[in-house]
């Protein structure tokens, strides 16, 4: 069981960091659902099958695949290649990565003095999950229904196609408030946050 | 019976408040009547005192009402109280009985203008803080008042406060009577240390037991008391304001700056005359000063252009003689003339507004003339006015005035000659200006049209004033003329009269003939220079020029003063202490200019600063527990 | 197991932090959701309670919501600006 564990582990955080490497999105898109697989493997060794399940259905099924639907809907992998070619530089990386490592110092740190499992693995059946769920955390599957319910009604509303007066509305105002700029700040350099 | 004192002044107090308030939102109307019935109010409790004093005079010959105690530091108890004696009997009189007078005119002379209720506000405003000056039991009451005056006249000055000139002519004044507004604080702090007191009588009653005559600090207490005088009443050194304050409106000038605040410096010198008499060098200071203004700005006035200026240093002289009886000591003299020229001073300023608002607020009297048909009022009011000014002989008001103090400089115990003969060359020169003025603006030939003939509001005071002009005088006769002397010897229950020396009747009637000589020679050379079928051309041989300019003084003021402090504030502009201050502002400028680098709208700038501020915290929670 | 998470969530913080381009930053805030909710159910294992486990859940219900929220802004800022640069989205700098 430990080799599984250590073996979908090691492919989660290759996986990841291949996809966030990547300059076509739909390329990065699948090595995450990958990632998202090991973990779900993970889940299922450390006795979470139920959650494994969902991990696989939600997750990977439907919020990536949600995903690659606007991905692909807007074309965009072909038409950012060449500019995510000209932003990833290889200096883009340094800041980032050292403030990573600083936070995975840290973490380890507590980790390490984080104590071993208590007793045998209990694998948790969809039984007991389900009992907890309705027992003490009712009012939190409640709230969930309630952020979706508003999650959809945001998506819906955010999403659609704008009628033609309000176009013209945030056109015009968006041209003219592009002109008028100014600001000592420069905008949209190709280096990356550099606090230097 | 004298505890309605305190209604005299709060009539006029209250409607100021009412107009200063409700002002913008009642009609002019409105304003008009509650600022004038105020003051009418006032005229009647003062006229129901009067005759209540007199009726039944109490034996110290005054009543005193105490309203409350100011404060109480140590032994130091000033209270607030007013206090009514003869003197202060006719000064009530004369405030309230002119103010009201004024105010109507007012109503239509300010008719239309958009400062109207504002107008009337800072009048009644005045007319309170005079009332509290005169009325005041001790000094420290009094300069409220004083100060209440004087704030007045900076916002009367300054009712048109959009032309930079009136609000330069505003501050000017107000600079100036501070100066000597210091001086007499000054002396009130000396009062008050060493005597303990400023309650005036009792002040009065300590110093004449403290304090030797002619010691030094009855000098010094004096002097100061002096200095305040002399600003308030525009007498030397501190009489530049007055010609500028000509640039307030007419009723102002005529309120202000002829009949009361002007001689506010008289009665305070009158109230504390003890003080004075203890210092005999200060007294003859002031006879001085009050001789030497006299005659300096009767020179000016033969040499002004404008009408209202002849008007003001007319003023300053008069006080001028005015100061000079008080420095004789011959101080009901000094009250009874300010007395008549409340009348004909405020007489000839609302006539002078009737010739301004007539000629389309033309002030230039060379571009006036031949009036006397089309503004008969006008003239006539002038005619009047101006005899009672020069001392037309025996029927204007202001013949026995001068002649009283013109009679005591000669014959009285501290006469002088030379005191007298400056007064007789005063008195040509007052009769010259006078009635060069008339002869330009009435006679010859007709300059302008007139666009304006004065309404009721302003035939009313005209005339009043016109009557007292010339009956107020009868109420002091010499005793050898007409042998009543009514009024000295009201006043000479409270103000020490002089010694009569009786010189018998040849003596006085050619003392009276003198003083109607010069003002007869003082009419002639008038006439000589300005008959009507003489040209009108302006003379400009340097003599008239220095007078026009008053002697120089301003010239000399704003070389002295005003220049150099103007430079060094110019430079110490920017100094180091303002280099403090606007470096604490450049340090927070460039602070803000530093930081907003940071706020450049990138999400994942944010986003890293998220990240790092969390690793530093979780850093330290974790190492530092 | 935590070293897993941390590792995860340190790779997805690195690359929301140096991806400009909308959609990636989008994928990595799903992989730290992820992480954390890996950490839970570590939390879950080694204590050996559901609880763990039922907050995961509700992880991922919130995740939802928000992909579906942050995908309908995704296509606004397309409609806007096609060049999906998140640096340019910098109206509110200054």
């Amino acid at each position: 069981m430990l080799i599984v564990f250590y073996i979908s582990a090691a492919i989660a955080v290759l996986a990841t960091m291949v996809a966030i490497t990547r300059r076509h999105a739909v390329h990065a898109l699948l090595y995450l659902i990958v990632s998202l697989l090991a973990v779900a493997v993970v889940f299922y060794v450390i006795g979470a099958p139920f959650l494994a399940a969902l991990e696989l259905i939600i997750y990977a099924g439907a919020i990536m695949v949600l995903f690659l639907f606007v991905v692909m809907m807007l074309n965009i992998g072909e038409n950012a290649m060449e500019v995510e070619t000209m932003w990833l530089k290889p200096t883009v990386w340094a800041w980032p990565a050292a403030l990573a490592t600083f936070l995975v110092a840290e973490l380890t740190y507590v980790a390490f003095n984080a104590g071993r499992p208590a007793g045998p693995m209990h694998t948790f059946t969809p039984k007991e999950i389900g009992i907890a769920l309705f027992g003490p955390y009712a009012i939190g599957v409640e709230l969930a229904s309630l952020l979706l319910l508003s999650g959809l009604a945001g998506a819906y509303h955010v999403g659609r196609r704008a009628s033609r007066e309000e176009e013209q509305y945030s056109a015009g105002s968006d041209g003219r408030r592009a002109v008028s700029s100014g600001e000592p700040v420069r905008a949209g350099s190709d280096r990356t946050s550099d606090a230097a | 019976m004298h505890a309605l004192l305190w209604m005299i002044p709060a009539f006029p107090l209250a409607s100021a408040a009412i107009l200063a308030f409700f002002g913008k939102r009642i009609s002019h109307r409105a304003a008009a009547f509650i600022g004038t019935a105020s003051i009418g109010l006032s005229a009647l409790v003062a006229i129901f005192m009067a005759a209540g004093f007199l009726r039944s005079t109490p034996d110290s010959h005054a009543w005193v009402q105490t309203l409350w105690t100011w404060m109480g530091v140590g032994d130091f108890r000033p209270e607030i109280a007013f206090y009514y004696d003869p003197v202060a009997l006719i000064m009530t009189l004369v405030i309230t009985f002119v103010g009201f007078l004024i105010h109507l005119y007012s109503v239509e002379y300010m008719r239309g203008d958009e400062g109207f209720s504002r107008f009337f506000a800072y009048m009644n405003l005045f007319v309170a803080a005079m009332l509290i000056l005169v009325l005041a039991n001790n000094l420290l009451v009094l300069y409220v008042g004083w100060e209440g005056v004087g704030l007045c006249s900076f916002l009367l000055l300054g009712v048109w406060y959009k032309d930079p000139a009136n609000v330069r002519a505003a501050n000017k004044a107000f600079l100036v009577t501070r100066i000597g507004d210091t001086a007499f604080a000054i002396g009130l702090f000396l009062l008050a240390t060493h005597l303990g007191t400023l309650d005036i009588q009792e002040l009065m009653r300590r110093a004449t037991a403290q304090w030797p005559a002619g010691s030094g600090i009855a000098i010094a207490a004096a002097a100061l008391l002096l200095g305040g005088a002399v600003g308030k009443s525009a007498q030397l050194p501190l009489q530049t304001w007055l010609p500028d304050a000509m640039a307030g409106p007419t009723p102002t000038s005529a309120l202000i700056h002829a009949a009361t605040m002007v001689t506010a410096g008289v009665y305070l010198i009158a109230r504390t005359n003890v003080l004075f008499t203890l210092a005999p060098p200060v007294q003859f200071a002031v006879a001085l000063i009050g001789g030497a203004t006299m005659l300096m700005a009767a020179f000016s006035a033969i040499a002004q252009h404008d009408i209202k200026r002849v008007l003001a240093y007319s003023t300053m002289s008069q006080i001028g003689y005015m100061f000079m009886a008080l420095g004789l000591g011959a101080w009901s003299a000094a009250l009874f003339h300010f007395m008549t020229h409340a009348f004909f001073k405020a007489l000839l300023f609302l006539a002078a507004g009737v010739v301004i608002q007539a000629m389309h607020h033309e002030q230039d009297m060379f571009r006036m003339g031949g009036l006397r048909f089309e503004l008969p009022l006008a003239f006539w009011s002038f005619i009047i006015g101006g005899s009672a000014l020069a001392g037309l002989p025996l029927i204007t008001a202001g013949f026995f005035s001068k002649d009283l103090i013109l009679w005591q400089a000669w014959a009285g115990p501290n006469g002088n000659g030379g005191f007298w003969i400056a007064g007789l060359l005063g008195a040509m020169l007052t009769s010259f200006y006078t009635y060069r003025l008339i002869l330009l603006v009435f006679y010859g030939p007709e300059e302008r049209e007139v666009s304006h003939r004065p309404g009721f509001c302003v035939i009313i005071p005209l005339v009043t004033l016109c009557a007292l002009s010339i009956v107020g005088g009868y109420v002091d006769t010499p005793p050898d003329f007409g042998g009543a002397p009514i009024f000295s010897d009201f006043l000479g229950s409270v103000l020490p009269a002089l010694k009569q020396f009786h010189v018998g009747p040849i003596t006085e009637l050619s003392t009276a003939l003198c003083a109607s000589a010069s003002f007869a020679i003082g009419f002639g050379f008038a006439y000589i220079l300005y008959a009507p079928w003489r040209p009108r051309t302006r003379r400009e041989d340097p003599l008239l020029r220095l007078w026009h300019a008053g002697w120089g003084v301003d010239w000399l003021y704003d070389r002295l003063f005003v220049m150099p402090f103007q430079f060094l504030v110019h430079r110490t502009g920017s100094d180091v202490i303002d280099a403090i201050y606007t470096g604490i502002a450049k340090l927070a400028d460039s602070a803000a200019r530093a930081l907003r680098v940071t706020q450049n709208g990138r999400v994942r700038w944010y986003a890293t600063g998220i990240a790092a501020g969390f690793v530093v915290l979780f850093g330290i929670a974790i190492f530092v527990r | 197991m935590l070293y897993l998470a941390v590792s995860l969530f340190a790779l997805g913080l690195i690359g929301l932090l140096t991806r400009r381009n909308l959609i990636f930053t989008l994928m990595c805030i799903e992989v730290m959701l992820n992480a954390s909710g890996l950490a839970f159910v570590a939390g879950s294992y080694r204590w050996g309670r559901p609880d763990g486990q039922i907050m995961f859940l509700f992880i991922l219900a919130m995740a939802a919501a928000e992909v579906s929220v942050g995908l309908a802004l995704f296509l606004q800022f397309h409609r806007r600006a096609p060049e999906l640069d998140s640096d340019s989205a910098s109206r509110m700098r200054g």
